[in-house]
């Protein structure tokens, strides 16, 4: 792989830039264009950024990463309860102390690698939650979640007002489309953090101590500081994401830091593509999509769908699909799982890489609009 | 790669046309959203022939038994505002303002979502329903944490709650909001009707053992108990928390033979109760002696659909619950009557409840005459109905709480059939659980938001 000039970078950005913020129009055709999904979208985005970085470039696998995200999360709804409702210091101290327990949990998780690497992070994801969901209850409120009250006492807020107040950006409210492209902006900022990551020296060397750790070592570098260094930045990416969940709804539960959470974030990136810098976004638009979207489909849905068919056949048509949808929808999710891992093990990017590949072969000399991407790989 | 050259004459070509194009297109959602805003509240329905509702109900995790009964109550609670079927409680209710041609000349239609049992997903799932399928109500529960967090959501976001099993105080006390109503009956009510029972079955001196789901409610029925139980003179040794969805509770079971104890009070619902309970059966706690006495189990909340799970080993435990399809009185009937021609079964308590909140919703629009929910709300508060299962009920406008007769239930010896599991052994009036509005803190909020 060779490295792209700069020009290119800026294209691959303007080009990025340009898709996110107008994702609200582009989504219309598939009912994924509302503020909540949108939402989502960009916060996960920038959470498996985040993990894309440790993972995809170092090929750490982290178990736990979900800690994080809820670190953000309850740090941010702290400083809406303490401090402000304004946005701003909640998402900088949030993602402070992602950072903070990434060192933490990096610097004792990092001795090890490989599976015992994994096993580290999951046992103290599994750690975190439990401390989240029982012990820790004066300061997260356990299963419940902490929530904002009327009496909390906003230091830098003047007295509320009638009912709960909400989380602001200097005024302007962080619910709906505002709240969106808050977070539009920090996914964009975090892909350009991530884009320069992967074209700097930093990553390559990240790369290397994927592709032989032993042999960097050999050569004199010492990986261990390389390895902290991007555990805690893909810890802050965590922490951030966190913390833009609670800005856009100003709630943190202690189910945001369990293993399921974790495990989705890995799922995300290697559906979309580990080690490429679209892939994981992928990931998170195909997952989010299914969890909002498919399981929300019923069967008189479903009948509609079909309607078009003579009612014998869509009567078996429903009575088939509606296995996959509503309750059913981590059935569907799991089979396209499947079929990507075992057909495509680079994930949705390498079908993309796949057919760019087949149509330039079919006429050598016409440019593709998917050429972009393939410079990203 | 050698594509390398093409791929930067693209991005020099496509990068004025591609901005130019992204500036036009990222102003057009706010455009779009001025618009919705400009209408006189959320998901206003104007002209248009049908109203959506939200059912949010749990499909997946502890509580998916209860989750899948109410979707089936909402359902058909669906059917019969539209005028289809029997029509159910729709024949019985008094107060009544509702055609059975929909509401308010509307047809009602309706959005699934899932909960999860997870605050997060949850209000997730509510967002969806009002921010892309555009309801007027959302509706569901079985945890009280989701009802909680879902509540604050919809009092945010201006759209009627109309919360199905919750049971936690704090829903309609401490957490109580504008726009959330409760129809189910709460661990005061609970405590309430159930001490009296208690004395008379087990007396005044026992040491009871206290094993909690560790969220909200479980919080709430567990102060509750203590609270009628050590007026009656009863001690209580110690009380425990699990975690939700344990699955295995033999850890906290162990403890309580040896601890002086001799009763267990389970505080656990759906299929955490269904798991400790016969855990605590197997263990063999019922056929032991401790203090002198033989040893006692009580399940504060009871339901139906528990009991199914449970088996045998509900057999005379004791305990209460908001409704039973036993109930011989006209709605109860007529409601029992629609839902087993509908689905081959009766409906469990926590269908019931919904079922009634969908059909209280829809009339108080019809009698505010419009769907704008300062009115409705002012509709719901201080209404008094009768003919939808528990006698005579009253919504209190304090807090938005309905009064009625508690059941106290017993399982049953010889049950006649699989679903006659329940045995009614008390119709606790109303008099008899009710409290002063106060009593719970809290705060409603604006009408307006």
């Amino acid at each position: 792989m060779t490295t792209p000039a700069i020009r290119n970078d800026w294209a691959v950005m303007a080009i990025f830039t340009v898709a996110v913020l107008t994702a609200p129009l582009w989504l219309a055709p598939i009912g994924a264009n509302y503020p909540d999904l949108l939402q989502k979208f960009a916060i996960f985005g920038i959470f498996a950024i985040g993990f894309n970085i440790l993972f995809g470039l170092t090929g750490y696998l982290s178990f736990g990463h979900a800690v994080f995200l809820g670190v953000g999360s309850y740090t941010a709804v702290w400083s809406f309860k303490l401090l402000t409702m304004n946005v701003i210091p909640a998402v900088i101290l949030g993602t402070v102390m992602g950072g903070v327990f990434a060192v933490l949990i990096g610097y004792v998780s990092l001795r090890r690698s490989g599976i015992y690497f994994s096993i580290l992070t999951l046992a103290f994801a599994q750690m975190s939650y439990n401390l989240a969901y029982s012990v820790l209850t004066p300061i997260t409120n356990g299963e419940t979640g902490l929530q904002l009250t009327q009496q909390d006492p906003r230091i830098l807020d003047g007295p509320a007002g009638e009912g709960l107040p909400s989380t602001t950006l200097f005024g302007l409210e962080m619910s709906g489309y505002s709240g969106f492209y808050f977070c539009a902006v920090m996914l964009i900022l975090a892909f350009y953090i991530s884009l320069r990551i992967f074209r700097s020296p930093f990553g390559l060397k990240l790369q290397a101590i994927k592709s032989n750790q032993t042999r960097m070592k050999y050569t004199g570098f010492n990986t261990k500081p390389y390895l902290l260094v991007a555990f805690v930045i893909s810890g802050m990416f965590a922490g951030l994401a966190g913390s833009l969940m609670a800005v856009t709804d100003p709630l943190a539960g202690a189910e945001r830091m369990q293993w399921t959470a974790s495990g989705e974030v890995v799922l995300m990136t290697i559906l979309g593509g580990t080690g490429t810098l679209i892939g994981p976004l992928l990931g998170v638009g195909i997952i989010k999509y299914f969890e909002n979207i498919f399981s929300a489909l019923n069967e008189a849905t479903l009948h509609a769908f079909f309607s078009f068919m003579p009612d014998w056949l869509a009567n078996v048509m429903v009575a088939i699909s509606s296995q996959f949808v509503g309750e059913g929808w981590h059935l569907t999710l799991g089979v396209l799982f499947m079929l990507v891992v075992i057909f495509l093990p680079g994930g949705v990017m390498e079908g993309i890489r796949r057919m760019t590949a087949a149509v330039r072969n079919l006429s050598k000399q016409k440019p593709t609009e998917l050429e972009p991407k393939e410079a990203e790989g | 790669m050698s594509e390398d050259k093409k791929t930067s004459e693209l991005s020099r070509r496509g990068f004025m046309k591609v901005s130019a194009a992204a500036m036009a297109a990222a102003s057009t959602p706010m455009f779009f959203t001025k618009g919705a805003w400009a209408a006189d509240f959320r998901n206003n329905p104007g002209n248009a022939g049908s109203v959506k509702l939200g059912f949010n109900v749990p499909q997946t995790g502890a509580y998916a038994d209860e989750g899948a009964d109410e979707l089936r109550a909402y359902k058909l609670a669906v059917k019969h505002l539209n005028g289809e079927g029997d029509g159910g409680m729709l024949n019985t209710m008094t107060n009544k303002a509702l055609k059975g041609n929909g509401v308010l000349g509307k047809k009602v239609e309706y959005v699934t979502g899932d909960t999860q049992t997870k605050s997060d997903a949850a209000r997730s799932s509510a967002k969806r329903m009002i921010e892309k399928d555009g309801v007027l109500m959302v509706t569901g529960g079985s945890s009280s944490g989701v009802a909680i967090a879902v509540q604050g959501l919809c009092q945010e976001m201006g759209i009627i709650f109309m919360a199905g099993l919750t049971h936690s105080n704090d829903t309609t006390g401490k957490d109580k909001r504008r726009y959330g109503f409760r129809h189910f009956f709460n661990t005061e009510m609970s405590g309430a009707a159930l001490g009296p029972v208690l004395e008379k079955e087990f007396g005044k001196d026992r040491v009871a053992y206290h094993l909690t789901a560790d969220y909200t409610w479980g919080w709430s029925q567990e102060g509750s108990i203590k609270k009628y139980t050590e007026q009656l003179g009863w001690q209580t040794k110690a009380a425990v928390r699990t975690p939700l969805g344990a699955g295995d509770f033999s850890q906290y079971i162990t403890p309580v033979l040896n601890s002086g104890a001799d009763v267990l009070v389970l505080n656990h619902y759906g299929k955490d109760m269904v798991n400790s309970l016969t855990q605590a059966v197997q263990f063999g706690l019922r056929d032991k002696q401790a203090n002198g006495k033989d040893f006692q189990i009580v399940v504060p909340l009871f339901s139906r659909l528990m009991a199914q799970g449970a088996g045998a080993n509900i057999k005379g435990i004791y305990g209460t619950t908001n409704w039973n399809w036993s109930l011989t009185d006209e709605g109860s009937k007529a409601f029992v009557k629609s839902f087993g021609q509908e689905y081959g079964f009766p409906p469990s308590q926590a269908a019931h409840t919904c079922y009634v909140q969908t059909l209280l919703y829809a009339n108080a629009c019809e009698m505010a005459g419009t769907f704008y929910p300062p009115e409705v709300i002012k509709a719901l508060e201080g209404f008094k109905f009768d003919g939808m299962g528990n006698g005579p009920t009253e919504y209190r406008a304090e807090d938005h709480q309905c009064f009625k007769d508690v059941l106290v239930v017993r399982g049953n010896e010889n049950p006649t059939s699989k679903f006659d599991l329940l045995q009614v052994v008390q119709e606790v009036p109303r008099a008899q659980v009710e409290y002063p509005a106060d009593m719970l803190g809290g705060d409603l909020g604006p009408y307006k938001v």
